[in-house]
C-alpha cells in the first residue's frame, strides 16, 4: 500500500493561488443586474436615534434603497442567542446604538462607488448616552445600562465547584492570587466579508453567496431571522477564502442584511467589506478580567484552584457566544492534575463591537492566567518555574486522564515532551544567554508555558452555562458530526466532498492523502471540491473550519468513506479476479491479488463497474458510486448532572520556552531564542503541520506584543487602519524551533489531533512570563508594547524598583 | 493634456499581461477594481485599500506598485502584470512560483499574488538579494497565515539558484 | 473605501501644471505618487475638486547636481533617489534616512518632494531637509521662489506653500565628507517613526542634531560634541513632545534622551 500519510506531500491548493486562478467570494461572477451595498455605521458608542432622514440619498442618481432600523425589524426577527436574556439583536440598530461602527442604515446602489456618496447624503441624529467600555466598571450598579430591559450588563453568571475547593485551600500552605486582564484583538484576514444574496420572491426563498465559514449552526439562525424553513435559505460557500482564524462566523448578521436587500430592491445585492469596516466592526476576540487563586504547598504542589472569569463581549451577545468561556470549561486545569476547583464565569456587555470566534478560542484567556500563576508561585515559594510546572504535570500513568470539570484527556506523555524540549542544552543555553546579558546589567528574562490545545468542540459544552435542570428541560446537546464523501466516476476518477470552509488549512490535501491512501492511488489522482452547498452538499450543525476540528473529525470521516469504498471495491475485484476479497489490495492505481501481484485490474476498471456494469457486482451489493461517512464519537457526552463536561474530543500538549530581552533605548521586546514542543498525536502531513504552527505564533507573539483593539473613555475606537492596528510584518516575528513528541489519540481511527489553535494559547503566556522574569514584574498587560514598557520602567525608576 | 472630468467615463486602454486592452472608467476608479471588475483580472487582491497589506501589488512598467493606491487613468498607456502573468501557458510555474510551493510560503494564498509580484520587481534589479534585502521587501506585505518564514525560505531559494 | 468624484487633468509640463494651479487652487490637489494622498482620498478624509498629475511631466523627473546642492524634481521617486549613483558620497544623511521612509513597494512611487510636502512631523525626509538646511522651490504663475525648509514646514501637515503654487523641487545641500547618524523608532519595520533623530558632525566639536516627532515640524540645534550630553538633557526637557495611541510625550523624550548619543556618536565616527 502507497504509504502517503505522514509525509510532506506538496498542496494541491497551490498551482491556482499561486497563478492567480483562485475563485475567492468577491471573484466569482455575480447576478446580471446585481447592486452593490455600503453599510452606515454608528459615530456614537451609545446613542438613540432619534431621527433618519434618506431623502436627500434616495434622489441621488443610481440609488435603489436605504435601509433602516425599521425596515429590518418588520421583515425579520431578532437573532437567537445562548443565553436567555432580555437583549435583541437585529441586523441594523433599532432605536439605539451601542458601540462605534454599528451598523444602522443600509446603502444600495449601482456601483459601490455610487453607494459610498449616497451614504454622505444620509442624515442620522442621534442623541448620545453615557458609554461604558470598562469590564469592571460595566457589572456595577451604576453603570449604563445597554440593554435597560435585562436590568443587568452583566447578563449571566455561573458557579461551579469541582472537588472540595474550600478543603483544599484551608489546608494548604500558601495561598497566592493574581488578577491578569486578557486583551481585545482579532486576527484580521486579509480578505474581508463578502456577500452576494438574491431573493426569489415566488418561493419567498434566499440564495445567498459568502465567504461564511462555520459553524453551521448559524444557518438555523439566519433562517429563523429571515422568517423562512431552514432549505429556504441556500448558502453557498466559495472554493477560497482569503483567511477566517473564527473571524467569518461573524459574518452571519450581514447574510441576513444582505439578504432583505436583496427582497426590499427585488435584485441580487452584494457587499464587500472594506478594512475599515473590518477593523471597527467585524468581530474581535472577547477580553477577559480573570481573577486566580491557587492553593499551593510549600513544594509548589497546587492543591486547588479558583477563577473568577469575566468576559466581555461588547454590546451583544450573539450565538454561539459565550463559547470561550465555556469551550476550554473541561480543560480549566490546563496541563495539571488539579482535582479541587471553583469556577465562576460571568459575561458582561460594554459599549464595544460584539465578540466571537477567534483562533484560540478562550484558550488564551485561560492560560495568559493560569500560566502566570504557575509563573508567580515560583517567584512567590522561591522556586523554579519550571519545576512548579514539573511538579503539576498530569502524569502519563493516568491518561485518558479525567479532569476536575470532566474533560477526558485522550493521551500524552507530558514530562517527556518537556524533557525533550528542554534537552540538547536548549534550557542551559536560554540561562547561559540570561546570565550573559544580566551581567551587563541587561533586562533579560526566560519564560515558559505548559498548556492543552483541545480539538473538535463537543457541541454541548455551551449548555454547560445552563443550570442542570435547565438542560434537562432544554434537551439534551452533546457530539459533533463529521460527514465526508468519496464519489468514482464513470472511468474510476475519484472526487471527496467534506462538510468543512477552506480558509487555508489545506483540506484539499490532507484529505486527498488520506483517500489516496485507502484507494491505492496517489494523492494527485484524487479530485476534493470543498465549496459547499447547503441545498446540496452533507453538512451538519457542527460543519466548517473551527475549534480545530478537521484533524480529530472531517479526516476521520473521510478515511471511513474511503475505507468503505475500498472494501467494496475489493469485493467487485476479487469477483473478477477470481480470489477471494481478502486475497485484494489496492495499490499503485491497481487493484491486484495480495498472492499474485500479477492477477491484477486497473483502479479505474474495477471502480468503473458500478456504473457500466451494475449487474455484474457481487450479490446484495449496492453499486460503489458513493460513500458517505457520518461519524459522532461516542466520548463527547452531555454535560453530566453535576456539570461535568467534556469540551473536546482529542487534546494536544504544547510546552514553549523562550528568551528575551527589552530593548533600553527603544523599549521594545525582542525575542531572542523560542522552542515550541508539540504533542498533536500522529501528524498526517508535517509540512503543513509546522505551517499552521508557525502560523498560530505569529498570531501568539502579535497577541503579546503588538495587536489591540483600543477604545477611548467615550468609546471611540482607535484602531480605524492597518496604520494603527500593527498587524506584524516580517520584521516583528521571531524564528520558532518546533519539536514534535507523538502520542496518537486513541480516540479517533487516524489518532491525528488538533494542532493549529495551540501557539495562539501558549506563546502570549510564554512572552509575558519571560517579560515578567526581564522586569522583575508582577503585572504584565498584554500586548507589552513599548509605550507600557516604558511607563513601567518609568515607574519602576521613580520608586527604585528592583532590576530596571 | 489629458482631462477626465468627475462622473465622466472614459475608455482607459492599457497592456495587460502582454495583451492591449481597454475598458471604461472614471477618474476616480482604483487601479485594482479596474483590473479586477473591468477587466476581469482576478488574481489580485484587494486587502486594505489604504497602501498598507501589499495584496493589491501589480507591475506597472515593471515597478512594484500598490494598484490600490493608483488610479485606473494614471495607468492609461502602461504596461500592467499581474500574478496571472507568471505561469506558462501550460500551467507551469516559474521558478518563484514553485519555491512558494516547495516552501509552503502559502496558505490562504490572499496575500501571495501581491508578493510574488513585489519580489518579481525586486529580484529583477537584485537576483542575488540578501535575507536581510529579501525581509525588508516582504515588510510591505501582510500575511496572516504563515507567520513568514515560508515566505522568506521561498525567495531565498530563488536567490540562491541565481547565476 | 472608495473616493469621491473629481476631475483629473494630466499635463505635460509643469508650466501646463502651474496654469492648472492658478484655475483650480485650493481645490485641486497635486498627485505625483500617490502614496499619501491616495490613502486619504480612499478614506474621504481629504476633499478634491481636481487632481493634478505631474508624475509624466520628463522635467520634473530629474535629479541635477548644480555643485553645493541636489536638486531634486518633483516627480522623482523615493527608489530613483535611493538608486542615485553618487547618493551615498553627496547626501549620506539622505541615503541614511530614504531606506526608513515606508516600503520597497511605496518608494517605487511616492516622490521625495511629495514627502516633503506632505509634512508628516515624524516624517524622515522633512527631518533630513531640514537639518541640512535644505530649501523648496515653489513655482506659480506669479514667479518662483525658493523657502528655506525651516520656512516651509509650518506645523503638522501644514506648510507654506500656497494654493496656486506647485513645488517644482527640493534642494539637499552637498554634505560630502561630514560624518552623518540617523536613527528612528517605530513600532513595526517601515512604519511612521515615532520619534526620528539624525546629526551631522560639521566641524571639529559642532553637531547639528535634529529630530521629527517631538513637536509639530523637525527640530534642529546645533550643539558642542564635547558638551553633547548635557545639551541634550537641557533639550530634552525643553521639547514638548505629543502623545498618540504608541507613545506619551513623556515616552518620546525618553527616547530621543536615548538615541541622540547614539547617532552623534554615529555621526562622529562617521567623519573621523
Amino acid at each position: 500500500m502507497t504509504d502517503q500519510l505522514g509525509k510532506p506531500v506538496r498542496r494541491k491548493e497551490d498551482p491556482a493561488l499561486l497563478s492567480g486562478r483562485g475563485r475567492y467570494a468577491d471573484d466569482l461572477p455575480i447576478p446580471v443586474g446585481t447592486l452593490h451595498a455600503h453599510v452606515i455605521r454608528s459615530p456614537h458608542a451609545h446613542a438613540d436615534m432619534v431621527g433618519i432622514d434618506a431623502r436627500e440619498a434616495l434622489a441621488h442618481d443610481g440609488v435603489w434603497a436605504v435601509i433602516t432600523g425599521e425596515d429590518v425589524r418588520k421583515l425579520s426577527d431578532p437573532f437567537l442567542a445562548a443565553v436567555k436574556a432580555p437583549v435583541q439583536q437585529w441586523t441594523l440598530a433599532v432605536e439605539r446604538v451601542r458601540y462605534v461602527g454599528e451598523p444602522v442604515a443600509l446603502v444600495v446602489a449601482e456601483s459601490r462607488y455610487l453607494a459610498e456618496d449616497a451614504a454622505e447624503l444620509v442624515a442620522i441624529e442621534y442623541q448620545p448616552r453615557d458609554a461604558v467600555l470598562d469590564p469592571i466598571e460595566a457589572c456595577k450598579s451604576s453603570a449604563p445600562l445597554l440593554h435597560p430591559q435585562a436590568g443587568t450588563n452583566e447578563i449571566s453568571v455561573r458557579d461551579f465547584r469541582y472537588g472540595d475547593p474550600d478543603g483544599a485551600f484551608a489546608r494548604a500552605d500558601r495561598r497566592i492570587a493574581m488578577t491578569v486582564p486578557f486583551p481585545r484583538l482579532s486576527f484580521t484576514p486579509i480578505e474581508c466579508y463578502v456577500v452576494v444574496a438574491q431573493h426569489n420572491a415566488a418561493e419567498n426563498s434566499y440564495d445567498v453567496l459568502a465567504n461564511f465559514q462555520g459553524p453551521f449552526s448559524m444557518h438555523p439562525v439566519m433562517a429563523r431571522a429571515l422568517r423562512v424553513p431552514g432549505p429556504k435559505l441556500r448558502l453557498r460557500i466559495p472554493p477560497d477564502s482569503g483567511g477566517s482564524f473564527g473571524i467569518k462566523l461573524s459574518i452571519f448578521p450581514y447574510i441576513v442584511l444582505i439578504a432583505l436587500a436583496a427582497k426590499i430592491t427585488g435584485r441580487p445585492v452584494k457587499w464587500t467589506e472594506d478594512r475599515i469596516e473590518h477593523l471597527v466592526a467585524a468581530s474581535s476576540g472577547p477580553n477577559r478580567v480573570t481573577e486566580i487563586e491557587a492553593a499551593v504547598g510549600k513544594d509548589g504542589r497546587v492543591l486547588g484552584l479558583k477563577l473568577d472569569q469575566l468576559e466581555d463581549y461588547g454590546a451583544f451577545l450573539r450565538a454561539p457566544m459565550p463559547g470561550p468561556l465555556y469551550r476550554m470549561h473541561g480543560a480549566v486545569t490546563g496541563a495539571y492534575d488539579i482535582s479541587h476547583v471553583e469556577v465562576k464565569n460571568r459575561v458582561v456587555l460594554t459599549n464595544k463591537m460584539p465578540a466571537s470566534l477567534i483562533r484560540g478560542f478562550g484558550g488564551p484567556q485561560l492560560y495568559l492566567a493560569l500560566e502566570r500563576l504557575m509563573d508567580r508561585i515560583a517567584v512567590e515559594l522561591q522556586l523554579e518555574p519550571l519545576e512548579v510546572i514539573r511538579r503539576n504535570l498530569i502524569p502519563a500513568q493516568k491518561f485518558p486522564y479525567r479532569t476536575a470539570a470532566g474533560a477526558l484527556y485522550d493521551s500524552g506523555d507530558y514530562a517527556r515532551a518537556v524533557d525533550i524540549a528542554i534537552g540538547d542544552g536548549r534550557l542551559a543555553d536560554l540561562k547561559k544567554r540570561r546570565e550573559a546579558a544580566r551581567a551587563q546589567g541587561r533586562h533579560y528574562g526566560i519564560g515558559f508555558a505548559a498548556v492543552v490545545e483541545p480539538a473538535m468542540s463537543n457541541m454541548g459544552y455551551l449548555s454547560t452555562l445552563m443550570t442542570a435542570q435547565a438542560r434537562e428541560k432544554a434537551g439534551p446537546k452533546n457530539g459533533a458530526v463529521s460527514m465526508a464523501r468519496v464519489t468514482i466516476d464513470p472511468l474510476g476518477a475519484v472526487t471527496v466532498t467534506a462538510d468543512v470552509t477552506v480558509q487555508g488549512q489545506s483540506h484539499e490535501t490532507v484529505l486527498a492523502q488520506i483517500v489516496a491512501q485507502e484507494l491505492g492511488l496517489s494523492p494527485d489522482e484524487v479530485e476534493v471540491v470543498l465549496e459547499l452547498d447547503t441545498a446540496r452538499d452533507q453538512w451538519s450543525i457542527a460543519a466548517g473550519t473551527y475549534s480545530s476540528r478537521f484533524a480529530s473529525g472531517t479526516a476521520v470521516a473521510a478515511h471511513m468513506a474511503a475505507v468503505a469504498m475500498r472494501d467494496k471495491l475489493k469485493s467487485i475485484a476479487a469477483k473478477q479476479l477470481n480470489v477471494l476479497s481478502d486475497d485484494v489490495e489496492l495499490a499503485g492505481g491497481k487493484i491486484r491479488s495480495r498472492s499474485n501481484p500479477d492477477n491484477a485490474l486497473p483502479f479505474g476498471r474495477v471502480a468503473g463497474t458500478s456504473h457500466w456494469s451494475p449487474v455484474m457486482l457481487p450479490e446484495s451489493m449496492a453499486p460503489a458510486l458513493s460513500e458517505t461517512a457520518v461519524w459522532t464519537p461516542p466520548e463527547l457526552e452531555p454535560p453530566s448532572s453535576d456539570d461535568r463536561i467534556n469540551t473536546s474530543l482529542t487534546y494536544g500538549f504544547i510546552f514553549d520556552m523562550c528568551s528575551l530581552e527589552i530593548d533600553p533605548v527603544t523599549y521594545q521586546v525582542r525575542v531572542d531564542r523560542y522552542v515550541s514542543m508539540h504533542d498533536a498525536g500522529r501528524i498526517l502531513n508535517p509540512m503543513i503541520a509546522e505551517g499552521q504552527i508557525r502560523g498560530a505564533f505569529a498570531q501568539g507573539v502579535a497577541a503579546a506584543l503588538y495587536e489591540e483593539f483600543t477604545y477611548n473613555e467615550e468609546g471611540a475606537f482607535l484602531n480605524g487602519t492597518f496604520a494603527d492596528y500593527l498587524v506584524p510584518t516580517v520584521g516583528e516575528i521571531p524564528d520558532v524551533e518546533i519539536l514534535h513528541h507523538h502520542s496518537p489519540s486513541p480516540f479517533t481511527p487516524l489518532g491525528a489531533k488538533g494542532l493549529a489553535e495551540g501557539n495562539c494559547m501558549s506563546t502570549p503566556a510564554c512572552i509575558a512570563n519571560a517579560i515578567a522574569d526581564a522586569l522583575g514584574a508582577q503585572d504584565i498587560i498584554l500586548p507589552a508594547t513599548p509605550r507600557r514598557i516604558h511607563e513601567f520602567m518609568q515607574a519602576a525608576r521613580q520608586n527604585g524598583g528592583p532590576r530596571t | 493634456m489629458r482631462r477626465v472630468n468627475r462622473n465622466e467615463r472614459v475608455r482607459i486602454a492599457l497592456t495587460l499581461n502582454g495583451r492591449k486592452l481597454a475598458a471604461e472608467a472614471e477618474p476616480r476608479t482604483l487601479l485594482c477594481d479596474f483590473l479586477r471588475h473591468a477587466l476581469g483580472a482576478t488574481g489580485t487582491h484587494v486587502g486594505c485599500e489604504h497602501g498598507v497589506c501589499g495584496a493589491c501589488t501589480v507591475l506597472v512598467d515593471g515597478v512594484a506598485t500598490r494598484s490600490c493606491l493608483t488610479l485606473a487613468v494614471q495607468a492609461e498607456g502602461r504596461e500592467v502584470k499581474t500574478v496571472e502573468s507568471l505561469a506558462a501557458l501550460d500551467g507551469t510555474l516559474n521558478p518563484l512560483q514553485q519555491a512558494f510551493r516547495d516552501n509552503h510560503a502559502l496558505q490562504c494564498g490572499f496575500c501571495t499574488p501581491g508578493i510574488l509580484m513585489s519580489f518579481t520587481d525586486y529580484l529583477s534589479r537584485n537576483p542575488r538579494a540578501s535575507e536581510a534585502e529579501i525581509r525588508d521587501v516582504l515588510s510591505g506585505h501582510l500575511c496572516r497565515c504563515t507567520g513568514y518564514a515560508g515566505i522568506v525560505a521561498a525567495v531565498k531559494d530563488v536567490t540562491k539558484s541565481s547565476p | 473605501m472608495k473616493p469621491r468624484p473629481f476631475d483629473y487633468v494630466r499635463p505635460d509640463t509643469a508650466e501646463e501644471a502651474v496654469a492648472l494651479l492658478a484655475d483650480y487652487g485650493d481645490d485641486a490637489r497635486v498627485l505625483a505618487g500617490g502614496q499619501s494622498l491616495v490613502p486619504m482620498l480612499n478614506l474621504r478624509i481629504v476633499e478634491a475638486e481636481a487632481l493634478i498629475d505631474i508624475s509624466r511631466i520628463a522635467a520634473l523627473d530629474a535629479i541635477r547636481d548644480v555643485g553645493d546642492r541636489i536638486e531634486i524634481g518633483a516627480a522623482v521617486t523615493q527608489n530613483t533617489l535611493l538608486a542615485w549613483p553618487q547618493l551615498a558620497k553627496k547626501l549620506p544623511l539622505v541615503a541614511a534616512a530614504l531606506p526608513h521612509v515606508g516600503h520597497f513597494q511605496t518608494r517605487n512611487k511616492g516622490t521625495v518632494c511629495g514627502s516633503i510636502a506632505h509634512a508628516d512631523p515624524s516624517s524622515e525626509l522633512p527631518l533630513a531637509l531640514a537639518l541640512l538646511g535644505g530649501e523648496v522651490v515653489l513655482k506659480s504663475q506669479r514667479g518662483t521662489r525658493v523657502l528655506a525648509a525651516k520656512d516651509f514646514q509650518k506645523d503638522m501637515l501644514t506648510t507654506a506653500r500656497a494654493g496656486d503654487e506647485l513645488i517644482a523641487a527640493v534642494h539637499f545641500p552637498v554634505t560630502s565628507g561630514s560624518g552623518v547618524g540617523f536613527r528612528e523608532v517605530a513600532r513595526r519595520h517601515g512604519d511612521f517613526a515615532i520619534i526620528a533623530v539624525a546629526a551631522v558632525a560639521e566641524k571639529k566639536n559642532a553637531v547639528r542634531l535634529g529630530v521629527g516627532g517631538m513637536a509639530g515640524k523637525p527640530v534642529v540645534r546645533q550643539i558642542r560634541s564635547d558638551n553633547a550630553a548635557d545639551a541634550i538633557a537641557a533639550w530634552a526637557g525643553e521639547l514638548e513632545g505629543y502623545e498618540d495611541l504608541h507613545a506619551s510625550a513623556a515616552m518620546r523624550r525618553d527616547l530621543f534622551r536615548n538615541l541622540a548619543p547614539l547617532v552623534i556618536e554615529e555621526a562622529i565616527r562617521c567623519a573621523a
